[in-house]
């Protein structure tokens, strides 16, 4: 799989992958950081955690060019890094402070970074996914050629938002790819029991548009799906609905007690299927790292993380004169 | 001057402002070949083609929010709901999405776009077709609510919207359609948020919106021949509301009669009553502030039952002559 992808994509260089690597590990340390504070009450208000998921966002932004655009969800902060965020910048957002990415207004569900092309996360779900229809309508009537790929959870794909912005994509050959993140439950919903087939890739059928089901947690086949999806939005082939199968290791939030799933399932995917364990080893096994430059990515993202709440931690309140500022332009 | 229908003042400002920007482009379902469910768009598919003016599968959350993705990465759409009660279908990308975002996102980025829509009862369209639900809409941070009584205004006012950097909900009225005013060709533009004194009087000021505006004119010409003198001020705008007019025009009658369609309970009357009531010119009040709006029901079908649902010109007449104590 490596072999193809590095193939199939020259820009793909070893030097990239050892980078990605480093940014699965700094979404985990961050959204891992992210909970040990949560848990402290050093943060407020709620956030969703992608321990488990780094692959799919790492994987699928990779093989984008920075003038592309993303639509994000709830679960956004491995989007949000993978899209090229600043961690301090982001974890001064959720401390509320006015040097994070929305001045403290916005917190964890509202994380944008316009200038690389994250449209924002979303707290609506479901919410995110017309708007990059809408995006991906300028790319196509200015020509600017740019790609937009709006993330989702399978719990959306149930939502009106979802089939109405497909459907619009699809007659209008938008270059949008719409990637469901499958982590097998809505809030404590399993996919199993919210819809009525097996893989909602097949959704893709009733839009006339072609429906693809990845691993989400081998980035190689993230990377590589995600890349022909790419290439024929850009040909104005019209949109792909990417379905990657993927789970969460946390609760949906905070206080989440996971009694909808088994401690054997949660191990199962803990162990077997981790998403950084599988592509470290691919990595060494292919020699394009040794087990010490592995442990020094590790290291330098977890050096990374602790900067960035050392950055938090010291930067300002935002000030009160700012309540009523930005609410028109 | 010419005189053109508000629905052809509407469609003339559309298109000087797509020849005039790129960006600029209508989206919703039916306005190529068939115009629009009102017609305003006729004609228009002919000269800016289908990829401008551009026909959307019945999918009003779609519409909404590649509307909200549009503005936010550089277009300047003009969306158009075939009924302003459609607007509940399209919700969340106009609350939760187009009005916070750039707050949200701490001031990073706008969203530029007009949603036009027809509102109002009037058409014997009933409960699902017919409501005024701009109050909504107004008490929404980070729109903008216009609603334009005549053809000038319209044309004005729509301009503006397009070129205002917010997401600006455009209401025009159903029965407004049809009437005409004197609109200068070429371009110019009505500031949001300036309202415009539609009658100069001493005795009382009547704020209307919309058709009431019209309703009020006729009662005022009617309380004239009684020698009552009326001042009507629409304000064109609710988001922003241009407060210093109607306070200013209040301070001098003395007397304040607020109007509107929308149900009363809850509705923006209430908002300008509290708004006086607040301001320098409650100390000038010789009466009470009576406040007129829809009956708290969906609007019926039946023809008489559906006026009877809304304010007529005798009950403005009732309630002017009451302020001034001359039942
Ligand atoms: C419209 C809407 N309904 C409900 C919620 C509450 N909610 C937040 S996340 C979530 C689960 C979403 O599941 P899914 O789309 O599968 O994403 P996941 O959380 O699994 O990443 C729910 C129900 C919401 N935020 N928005």
């Amino acid at each position: 799989m490596i072999d193809s992808v590095l193939q199939n994509d020259k820009k793909i260089t070893e030097e990239k992958l050892q980078e990605l690597l480093h940014q699965m590990w700094l979404i985990r340390f961050f959204d891992e950081k992210v909970d040990e504070f949560f848990a402290k009450g050093l943060i407020h208000g709620t956030t969703h955690l992608c321990v488990g998921q780094e692959a799919t966002a790492a994987g699928a932004i990779a093989v984008l060019e920075e003038r592309d655009k993303i639509t994000s969800t709830h679960r956004g902060h491995g989007h949000c890094i993978a899209k090229g965020a600043d961690v301090k910048r982001m974890m001064a957002e959720l401390f509320g402070r006015v040097t994070g990415y929305c001045k403290g207004k916005g917190g964890s569900m509202h994380i944008a970074d316009l200038d690389k092309g994250n449209l924002g996360a979303n707290g609506i779900v479901g919410g995110g996914i017309p708007i990059a229809v809408g995006a991906a309508l300028t790319s196509q009537m200015k020509k600017l050629g740019y790609v937009t790929i709006s993330f989702f959870g399978d719990g959306a794909t149930n939502e009106g938002s979802f089939h109405e912005a497909i459907n619009m994509a699809s007659i209008w050959k938008l270059p949008v790819i719409f990637f469901c993140e499958n982590n097998q439950y809505g809030m404590s919903g399993p996919v199993k029991e919210m819809v009525n087939i097996v893989n909602i890739a097949d959704r893709a059928k009733s839009y006339g548009i072609p429906g693809v089901v990845v691993d989400g947690n081998d980035i190689f086949t993230v990377m590589k799906v995600t890349a022909e999806a790419v290439e024929r939005a850009r040909n104005g082939e019209g949109p792909t609905l990417i379905e990657a199968k993927t789970y969460r290791w946390k609760g949906h939030s905070k206080s989440d007690g996971k009694k909808y799933r088994t401690r054997e399932e949660e191990m199962e995917w803990r162990t077997r299927r981790d998403p950084i364990a599988r592509m470290e080893k691919v990595l060494i096994e292919e020699g394009i790292l040794n087990e010490e430059q592995a442990r020094s990515i590790e290291q330098r993202a977890k050096q990374d993380i602790e900067d960035a709440v050392k950055f938090a931690e010291n930067s300002p309140m935002p000030s009160l004169d700012s309540l009523l500022e930005d609410v028109y332009a | 001057m010419r005189e053109i229908t508000y629905l052809e003042a509407v469609r003339e400002a559309m298109q000087e402002e797509m020849r005039a920007n790129p960006d600029v482009f209508l989206m919703g379902e039916d306005i190529g070949v068939y115009g629009g469910a009102f017609g305003v768009s006729r004609g228009m598919i002919e000269e800016f083609g289908p990829e401008r003016i551009r026909n959307t599968p019945i999918s009003e959350a779609a519409i909404a929010g590649a509307a909200v993705g549009a503005a936010m990465t550089g277009m300047r759409p003009i969306i158009e709901l075939q009924f302003s009660d459609f607007i509940t279908i399209a919700a969340d990308q106009l609350i939760n999405q187009a009005a916070k975002n750039r707050y949200m996102f701490g001031g990073k980025g706008k969203v530029p776009f007009v949603l036009r829509t027809p509102a109002g009862s009037g058409t014997g369209a009933a409960a699902q077709h017919s409501q005024s639900l701009e109050a909504w809409m107004a008490h929404i941070p980070g729109l903008k609510v216009v609603q334009p009584s005549t053809a000038y205004d319209a044309k004005g006012l729509l301009k503006a919207a397009i070129d205002d950097d917010n997401p600006v909900i455009f209401y025009e009225h159903k029965l407004c359609y049809r009437t005409k005013d004197h609109v200068p060709e070429g371009s110019y533009s009505i500031p949001l948020g300036k309202a415009d004194i539609k009658r100069e009087g001493t005795d009382v000021t009547i704020v209307a919106t919309a058709i009431m505006v019209h309703k009020a004119l006729q009662a005022a010409v009617e309380l004239e021949k009684e020698g009552i003198s009326v001042e009507i001020v629409d304000p064109r705008t609710i988001v922003p509301l241009d407060e210093e007019t109607i306070v200013n025009s209040v301070k001098k009658t003395g007397r304040l009669v607020v109007v509107h369609e929308a149900v009363k309970r809850g509705g923006f009357g209430g908002e300008i009553a509290s708004m006086i009531a607040e301001s320098e010119a409650f100390d000038y009040l010789d009466a009470p502030i009576k406040r007129l709006g829809g009956l708290p029901i969906p609007i019926p079908y039946n023809p008489i039952l559906e006026k009877a649902a809304i304010p007529q010109e005798e009950d403005i007449i009732l309630a002017v002559k009451e302020t001034l104590n001359r039942v």
